[in-house]
């Protein structure tokens, strides 16, 4: 492990030199001004670091809202009539700047789904495996965020190759991996800081910002509980009472992975595509039949946190399928609240 | 690894009337690279996505036995798009296959076991798959007693008719087919519903016996409780599941059943596993 001291004023040059071997994705404002978003940047652009917090998610990056899977034609006259084919896509190797620790953890849930030693998704790993994580550190926790309570934190490491931490004039850089080290390089930051002494001034960083964050959540008790007992708990109506069933908080979420697949045709060509799905559409689990097992609000919004705090756990042997990032909390329209709600099943005693 | 979404292409080589009122169509597909069909290698209670280009994919429980070779068979109601456009398709026409998928009726435990089998309407294919399987002369040896509880509501509503009267012509298989009323007077089997018959006619419980059931949620909720009465405990009663699925690999997260995933830890259950999760399917 090494740490690169980056002075500012070398940082917008140190990006574009990079360019020659990376494609960079950065935060950004989102086309209508309002929202913000990590994008592919322009040559020579510089991320906007104080958007890192975006609202929308990085799980795009590797997730894309909406993708093709495969090409066809239906034509009877072709050779190919019916059958799918891959669309080409380059993956150039990109450096993806300013990423939160949070965002970057979350990735690493995200794999634990498609990444499994049966199937594999080669959409999501040919995207992710192209990426180099180059992380900031929180220095203020905004007031959602928790993520210090579920396996993340301000200065968290995993799923990052970088770590950048922001130290006035200049960024402190931990290298994590041969990947990160090699993208530092490539933007001619060599500048080795004394190991010992930036270890501590990061570690001081570390503290101070874990300090400040406001927010927590505990869990420890749901893993005792069996699934049925909480999902026969008695307060999911309440919990979902004020839902409307927007999915704001699936598709802002960076942990959340249900997509759907559907066909979409121009003339005799077409496009399989997938898309981001949510559990909160009714839609999302009607049967052809029309039957829907799950055709109350009150059963979607229960899905949703049990798949997130005992489901996923419970499967996969691992904490929450939540990293702390606080956007559902913030943008929910109706002010449902994860950490209220993971305290009423922590402390869930039946009668 | 393979790209689990790609299907193989096929060529619909058969389409055959099911039924007489024509809502189930069984269709015979053949593999147009024969190694696909070796990398098709399945287990009978598996499924398969059928895929459409341009209209989409549909699960479908794999109506042909492992023992038969050559094609794979299908039998498809008629409901939503997908297999309302299947319906609408020819012999010759191209498509694709993704599969085998899920778990699959748990063979390395039914062996030397008595199995009871009961169908009901179109919940038969897997159940037909299972069948030949098991009666196939290189497996009949590794069952004892097998019984089948085989429903529809009428005469010409029953699946598979030519090789249910084989069946009944044998006597290393118990039938007993019923339907739910007949005006036949050359009706030779039982009428009933299938809880009753499976009342009157299935074996006794025993360690050694399992009863594997599939079909519509109404003889579903009447049989459990038959079986539960005979004593068969929960954890000898074998229920294949449907929800909706997409991917079919367990990657799309739709199909989840509690922590569990038809598409993937399913499509076959025992009840004893079912107790322990939410019924959302």
């Amino acid at each position: 492990m090494k740490i690169i001291k980056i002075d500012k004023k070398d940082w917008a040059g140190g990006l574009k030199k990079s360019e020659n071997s990376y494609r960079l994705m950065g935060p950004v404002k989102g086309g209508n001004r309002l929202t913000s978003e990590f994008r592919v940047l322009e040559k020579g652009q510089v991320p906007d670091l104080s958007l890192s917090d975006a609202l929308l998610s990085p799980k795009s990056i590797v997730f894309p809202q909406s993708e093709s899977m495969f090409k066809y034609t239906t034509d009877e006259n072709s050779d190919d009539v019916n059958i799918l084919k891959r669309p080409e896509k380059e993956y150039p190797l990109t450096a993806v700047v300013g990423i939160r620790p949070y965002d970057a953890a979350a990735f690493l849930i995200l794999k634990k789904n498609f990444d499994t030693k049966e199937y594999r998704d080669p959409y999501w790993m040919d995207a992710y495996e192209s990426c180099v994580f180059v992380g900031l550190a929180v220095n203020e926790p905004s007031s959602t965020d928790f993520s210090a309570s579920v396996n993340s934190g301000p200065f968290a490491e995993a799923g990052l190759d970088v770590l950048l931490a922001d130290d006035g004039d200049v960024f402190l850089a931990k290298t994590l991996t041969d990947k990160g080290a090699a993208w530092l390089k490539a933007a001619g930051w060599e500048n080795e800081a004394d190991l010992a002494h930036a270890s501590k001034r990061i570690e001081e960083m570390k503290a101070a910002a874990e300090k400040k964050i406001a927010s927590t959540i505990s869990f420890e008790n749901i893993p005792n509980k069996s699934i049925m007992e909480l999902y026969n708990a008695d307060f999911w109506n309440d919990a979902a009472f004020s839902c409307i069933n927007c999915g704001t908080c699936a598709y802002l979420c960076p942990t959340c992975w249900c997509f759907d697949i559907q066909d979409e045709n121009h003339g005799k060509s077409g496009s399989r595509n997938k898309l981001w799905d949510s559990c909160m559409f009714p839609l999302f689990t009607l049967h052809g039949s029309g039957h829907n097992p799950r055709d109350t609000k009150t059963m979607r919004v229960r899905q949703r946190f049990m798949h997130k705090l005992k489901y996923y756990p419970d499967k996969y042997e691992d904490g929450p399928m939540c990293v702390g990032c606080g956007r559902c909390v913030r943008f929910c329209p109706v002010n449902i609240d994860i950490r209220k709600i993971c305290e009423q099943m922590n402390s869930y005693k039946a009668c | 690894m393979q790209n689990p979404y790609e299907p193989y292409p096929i060529r619909i080589d058969k389409i055959i009337d099911a039924v007489e009122d024509k809502s189930l169509k069984t269709f015979k597909f053949v593999f147009l690279n024969p190694e696909d069909e070796e990398k098709f290698s399945y287990t009978a209670g598996q499924f398969a996505e059928l895929s459409i280009a341009g209209v989409g994919e549909i699960p479908i429980g794999i109506a042909s036995s492992p023992t038969e070779k050559g094609f794979v068979m299908f039998t498809v109601f008629k409901t939503g798009k997908v297999t309302s456009h299947l319906h609408s398709m020819k012999e010759g026409d191209i498509m694709g296959i993704r599969g085998p998928l899920g778990n699959s009726y748990p063979w390395d435990l039914l062996y030397g076991k008595n199995v009871l089998i009961i169908g009901g309407g179109f919940a038969f294919t897997t159940l037909r798959s299972s069948i030949v399987y098991m009666l196939d002369p290189k497996n009949r040896s590794k069952f004892n007693d097998i019984h089948v509880v085989y429903g529809a509501r009428s005469p010409g509503m029953l699946l598979y008719k030519e090789e249910l009267a084989a069946w009944e012509a044998r006597d290393d298989i118990h039938m007993n087919i019923t339907v739910d009323a007949t005006d036949d007077p050359d009706w030779k089997y039982n009428t009933g519903f299938v809880p009753t018959i499976t009342e009157q006619k299935a074996p006794s419980a025993s360690d050694d016996t399992y009863a594997i059931i599939c079909g519509p949620p109404i003889m579903i909720k009447f049989t459990q409780p038959v079986l539960e009465n005979m004593g068969y405990p929960h954890d000898h009663i074998i229920m294949s599941l449907e929800n909706r699925m997409k991917c079919g690999v367990g990657l799309c997260g739709r199909c989840g059943i509690g922590k569990e995933l038809v598409c993937k830890d399913g499509p076959v259950f025992t009840l004893a596993d079912l107790n322990k999760t939410p019924r959302e399917y």
